[in-house]
């Protein structure tokens, strides 16, 4: 049962330029977690920009819950790339700002129950009252992950939400957001760039070739367990070959794509899963269906 | 250190500071001359009566001595509510007038530039219409207003009032607009993706995030507005600081005129370390 459907997307910035991207089409079922990949300027800001309902696309038609997407929605949450946390608000009043957009009518007591709920499962209850100012980084991200989680929409969509950190916050925040989405079974749709992160938090990677005229070329199947944790996931012998199959499409083919000289150049993209050998049986089929 | 440069600029002001009382002293001690009598004969003392330069008539011509001033200051703030009539107020009531007329012409220039800011940052449309306009009337002296002023509105408290309103709406109404006009998109898409109501949106994210542009803008207009008040009162008179420099000025008293000058300076500094502490309030770190 899908629950978001983009069709033939299309985006153009002037009409005498090349399309940024164009003909892309996927879906996510809800509960999954999907992950984009791609190089730098192949569009996969505008892709979620057009999901979040911030920008309109060219041409296509992006559909969530059956409804057509036309404008920003609560029901469409979005981390951004920088935190975009209001400074002048400590981060309770952020997160509450969140809130009190999403349930107007909410008493005060409710409303900072909600909040410390939210900020406590990104591990921040001790700085609940600082200011952004006084934060890290990584701590800043987080509140912004839990302001988009606090609102309990019905898809998250993140823009690269741990570009600006160090490597080591980043795997840490990783684990937390795995977990959080794991409780709450969020659908969620990721911009990344990097590979590793994509294989473990993501069901389902769409490896985008590069732009102008960029398509998603191919839906690569996360077939690892869904227990899968940071700390052992390496050891797992499907993690190095999906991994090798997406280097190699970063490396080599996605420009080859944009080229038209590889074989895939087809307008519905296709769907592989190179973690498993002839032979195996997927662990997991993606994504159990929810109750 | 910090405390330490504050003790030591503290000391440099004050060496300053007394530098110039020393220069001053010195200057209209020196013009004043010798008004002794001593050794000099009927006819040269007639003379000197004569020519203005005798013990009695010496305290009114010259350059005040800081002695002077220090004694009118004293003079002054012993008594400062005295009222013995329309010409002859204390200096607290005078100055009450002026801050009285500043506070109102400002309050009515905030109530005015703070909304027609919003418009002007949020609206391209607005802000190239009305621009020509702003440009234009910005520039007009205060005291070129004041005939059309009296003119129309007749009572001189009122135009003075209208003078201030006029001159200090300008800054506050073009900050205002450039603070509007400048909150991050960042802000504004996480607003967007959270489905906020304008009005909740102006109040709650657009306010906020220029209010240290806009309390700028406010400060600036403070100080316009304090100038232009002295201006307005020194040529409407009546009540007021403006019009006590100019009724001392009449009466040739430079003593208290220099003394109402320092006051107006003081007051100033206050005014603007007020709005100083109200950015310290609005202020955030990004």
């Amino acid at each position: 049962m899908t629950f978001l459907q983009i069709d033939n997307l299309s985006k153009r910035y002037a009409p005498h330029l090349p399309p940024v991207f164009e003909n892309v089409n996927f879906t996510i079922d809800r509960g999954e977690f999907v992950c984009i990949v791609g190089h730098s300027g192949c569009g996969k800001t505008t892709i979620l920009n057009v999901l979040a309902g911030l920008e309109s696309a060219t041409s296509g038609y992006a559909y969530m819950d059956g409804r057509e997407i036309h404008g920003p929605s609560l029901d469409r949450g979005v981390v951004f790339q920088s935190h975009a946390l209001m400074p002048w608000l400590s981060v309770r009043r952020n997160v509450a700002f969140a809130v009190r957009s999403r349930w107007p009518e909410w008493k005060r007591a409710q409303v900072d129950a909600h909040v410390e709920r939210f900020v406590a499962m990104v591990g921040l209850a001790h700085a609940i009252d600082k200011k952004p100012s006084e934060l890290s980084g990584g701590m800043k991200q987080r509140v912004g992950i839990a302001r988009a989680f606090a609102i309990q929409p019905k898809m998250l969509l993140l823009d690269e939400p741990f570009g600006a950190l160090d490597a080591l916050t980043r795997g840490t925040i990783q684990d937390e957001l795995l977990a959080i989405v794991h409780a709450t079974h969020q659908t969620v749709f990721m911009i990344t760039h990097d590979v590793d992160e994509a294989i473990l938090l993501a069901d389902k990677v769409l490896l985008m070739s590069n732009g102008p005229h960029a398509r998603v070329a191919e839906i690569v199947r996360n077939t690892m367990s869904r227990d899968r944790v940071r700390a052992t996931v390496h050891h797992d012998p499907q993690y190095y070959r999906i991994r090798n199959h997406l280097v190699d499409f970063l490396v080599n083919r996605s420009k080859l794509i944009q080229a038209g000289t590889t074989d895939r150049v087809g307008d519905r993209p296709v769907i592989v899963e190179p973690g498993l050998v002839p032979g195996d049986e997927p662990l997991v089929r993606p994504h159990a269906e929810a109750a | 250190m910090p405390s330490s440069l504050n003790v030591r600029a503290g000391a440099v002001s004050l060496l300053i500071l007394l530098a110039i009382i020393g220069i001053w002293h010195l200057a209209t001690v020196s013009v004043k001359g010798d008004t002794s009598t001593a050794g000099m004969t009927a006819e040269q003392i007639e003379y000197q009566k004569m020519m203005g330069k005798d013990a009695a008539s010496t305290k009114t011509t010259g350059f005040p001595t800081p002695m002077d001033i220090g004694g009118a200051i004293v003079r002054q703030l012993s008594d400062p509510f005295y009222d013995h009539g329309p010409n002859d107020k204390g200096i607290a009531l005078q100055l009450a007038f002026s801050l009285g007329r500043v506070a109102l012409g400002f309050c009515i220039a905030m109530l005015v530039a703070i909304p027609l800011g919003f418009l002007i940052g949020m609206s391209p449309l607005f802000r190239k219409a009305l621009d020509p306009f702003i440009q234009v009337l910005k520039p007009i002296s205060p005291l070129a207003w004041m005939p059309l002023a009296l003119y129309t509105i007749k009572d001189s408290s009122i135009s003075g009032i209208f003078v201030i309103f006029i001159c200090s709406v300008w800054p506050m109404l073009i900050n205002t607009a450039f603070g509007v006009a400048a909150v991050r998109r960042d802000w504004l898409n996480v607003a967007k993706t959270l489905e906020v109501k304008p009005l909740r949106r102006a109040f709650q994210v657009i306010l906020p995030a220029a209010a240290p542009t806009i309390v700028t803008g406010m400060r600036i207009s403070m100080g316009i507005a304090w100038l232009v008040i002295v201006a307005a009162e020194m040529l409407v008179g009546g009540t007021g600081i403006g019009y006590f420099v100019w009724n001392e000025w009449n009466n040739l008293s430079l003593t208290n005129v220099i003394f109402a000058v320092l006051l107006i300076g003081v007051f100033g500094m206050l005014l603007d370390l007020l709005f100083a502490r109200f950015q310290k309030w609005v202020t955030y770190v990004e």
